[in-house]
């Protein structure tokens, strides 16, 4: 970390609007950062400096003008599931080789709106599928964390390992990432930084390699909540692109910050209490509950009696829904084709060199719950017990409740190649088992970083908000944030 | 409902995934460990309930039914594995 990568979104915006410092300075110190510690943490797959230099030089001549947006000259990572025109976007998949798209993202293009500056495209699991990292085409990203005495390499989540990895290790100011069960959240909270999964609706889908339609959703990494709430800003928008964009106004989420929390409603649900959850995690979970009371906020006891449900039916549903949406990798259109003797034989010889083990076994869960005699078993189950979980939700929130507070994951960042992990692909999904019902719900949620377990490794709290009140979020992340302080890595890098 | 091999074969053409045998034995098992798993979905009840068919309630959007775009034929080609004349090529579909 240099002066220059150390500062926050926030500090950078202030110096750069005093000309204290230039944006080509700060492009070119995360570009010298990213050369040095690529190799040991594989967060970035493509590096983009020559187009982040003429964008930080066009930056410079507007900020001269005293002109610029809100995001003036400050450098970001993009996960490589957003389209980006003309630089590589592959979702981290063999089946995209060499796609350059001939458009650009609506999220990143307001990004670039806004000023900022684009240093590459970051690692993730294939496809958003994966909850270590491990799943990409390129390799698995290294969580800049280790355990106190250890050398050996941690997992930094997933999927948007790459994300939160670059931002951990001050390898950008800021990352974009996506989530559908958990992949903001989660490798938020293996790496000490902030992660918000927005309401369904709130960011433009349009131009991001979809998995599941009616689950993902963009959001920000960042290093402290202020500076997620300068990024969703930005990335948020109305699109006539995406019918499921939302039309309501993008709220100045940096404003909420600061607010009191006092006599808000703070609900703790019983069910997140699961079985075998190691005691760190509910002493961290107490502290939560402490710190916001400290706040004056009131803290009240609720049930969500749907929860133990919401990982097995998103099992159904994501994979359903990524079955559909993976179709389109055909070896026609773009990406790999392996030849066959006919037209068939190239789309399954393409497919199955093309995609690894987690999307093929994804895409044959989706392919068998959606054919024929089996619909109604599972995808029609899965979705009545969706409409069960989102009611949960709703009549506690209708009763009062103003915000909930549970643990972000069950552990702290695991082992690379993890064998119990690997053996079992059901020990992997509970990684999300905090985090997916919130998807299920449509529901904004942020992942705030709460402190270390006892090997050194960071812990995350999350927060689930009602629909569009991601303020409340900021809000009440804003005060564990001051709470708990800020957590970094020790370089070893 | 337990999966066995010739299951697997017949979802992987479905799906337009070559498998070998040893793949077929591997994702039969594989993919009874995840439908063991999501079994427990059956214990709910949900006489009454209906399917979620959107995450927000909210009326579809409509829009203009005019041209916004076009004239791009290059740019949607440019990523083909093979094209001619701005034609996507594909192996003889007809005899």
């Amino acid at each position: 970390m240099s002066d220059l990568t150390g500062l926050t979104i926030a500090a950078a915006r202030e110096k750069l609007r005093a000309k204290e410092i230039k944006a080509t300075e700060i492009a070119d110190a995360y570009i010298a950062a990213i050369e040095r510690a690529n190799p040991a943490i594989n967060a970035y797959v493509v590096t983009t400096p020559e187009k982040a230099r003429d964008m930080a030089k066009a930056s410079d001549a507007k900020l001269a003008k005293g002109e610029g947006g809100a995001l003036e000259g400050i450098p970001l990572g993009i996960k490589d599931l957003f389209a980006t025109e003309g630089v590589h976007t592959q979702a981290c998949s063999h089946v995209l080789d060499g796609f350059k798209p001939r458009y650009e993202s609506t999220v990143t293009a307001n990004l670039w709106a806004d000023g900022a500056v684009m240093l590459g495209k970051l690692n993730m699991d294939e496809f958003a599928m994966g909850s270590s990292n491990e799943t990409s085409h390129y390799g698995p990203v290294v969580n800049p964390w280790r355990a106190r005495g250890s050398n050996a390499d941690l997992v930094p989540g997933g999927s948007s390992g790459g994300s939160a990895a670059a931002v951990s290790a001050f390898l950008c100011a800021g990352a974009t990432a996506t989530d559908t069960g958990g992949s903001i959240r989660q490798p938020a909270a293996f790496t000490g930084t902030v992660g918000i999964k927005p309401t369904y609706g709130r960011c433009s889908r349009w131009g991001i390699a979809a998995f599941a339609s009616s689950l993902d959703q963009a959001g920000p990494i960042a290093r402290d909540v202020r500076d997620a709430a300068i990024l969703l800003r930005s990335m948020a928008s109305v699109d006539p692109k995406d019918t499921t964009s939302v039309d309501r106004p993008v709220p100045d989420y940096e404003a909420a910050l600061g607010r009191s929390v006092r006599g808000m409603k703070v609900g703790i649900p019983k069910e997140y209490r699961v079985e075998g959850m190691p005691e760190e995690i509910e002493a961290l979970w107490q502290k939560g509950i402490a710190w916001l009371k400290d706040a004056g906020a009131e803290i009240v006891d609720i049930s969500l009696p749907h929860t133990k449900y919401a990982l097995p039916a998103y099992y159904i549903v994501a994979p359903a829904e990524a079955s559909s949406n993976l179709a389109r990798y055909d070896g026609v259109r773009y990406g790999l084709r392996v030849p066959g003797k006919d037209i068939v034989e190239m789309y399954e010889n393409t497919r199955a060199a093309g995609f690894g083990r987690e999307v093929k076994r994804r895409i044959m869960i989706g392919t068998y719950v959606l054919s024929a005699g089996y619909y109604d078993a599972y995808y029609l189950q899965a979705q009545k017990v969706r409409t069960l979980i989102k009611r949960d939700f709703e009549q506690v929130f209708d009763a009062g409740v103003d915000v909930i507070l549970t643990p972000a994951t069950p552990s702290a960042a695991f082992r690379i190649a993890d064998q119990d992990m690997a053996a079992d692909p059901v020990k992997m999904y509970l990684n999300d088992i905090f985090t997916v019902t919130v998807n299920m719900a449509g529901l904004p949620g942020i992942a705030v970083p709460a402190g270390l377990d006892a090997n050194g490794l960071p812990l995350g709290l999350q927060l689930i908000g009602k629909p569009f009140e991601e303020e409340t979020l900021f809000q009440t992340g804003h005060v564990i944030e001051q709470a708990a302080g800020t957590f970094q890595p020790a370089k070893w890098w | 409902m337990s999966v066995d091999i010739a299951t697997v074969k017949r979802v992987a053409r479905l799906a337009r995934i070559a498998v070998d045998e040893e793949d077929a034995g591997r994702m039969a098992g594989e993919l009874n460990t995840i439908l063991g798993f999501v079994e427990q979905l059956n214990e709910v009840d949900v006489s009454g309930v209906e399917p979620m068919t959107s995450v927000i309630p909210m009326e579809m959007k409509k829009r203009q039914d005019s041209v916004t775009d076009g004239n791009k034929a290059a740019d949607i080609v440019a990523n083909a594995p093979a094209t001619e004349e701005g034609f996507f090529l594909v192996p003889k579909v007809v005899e």
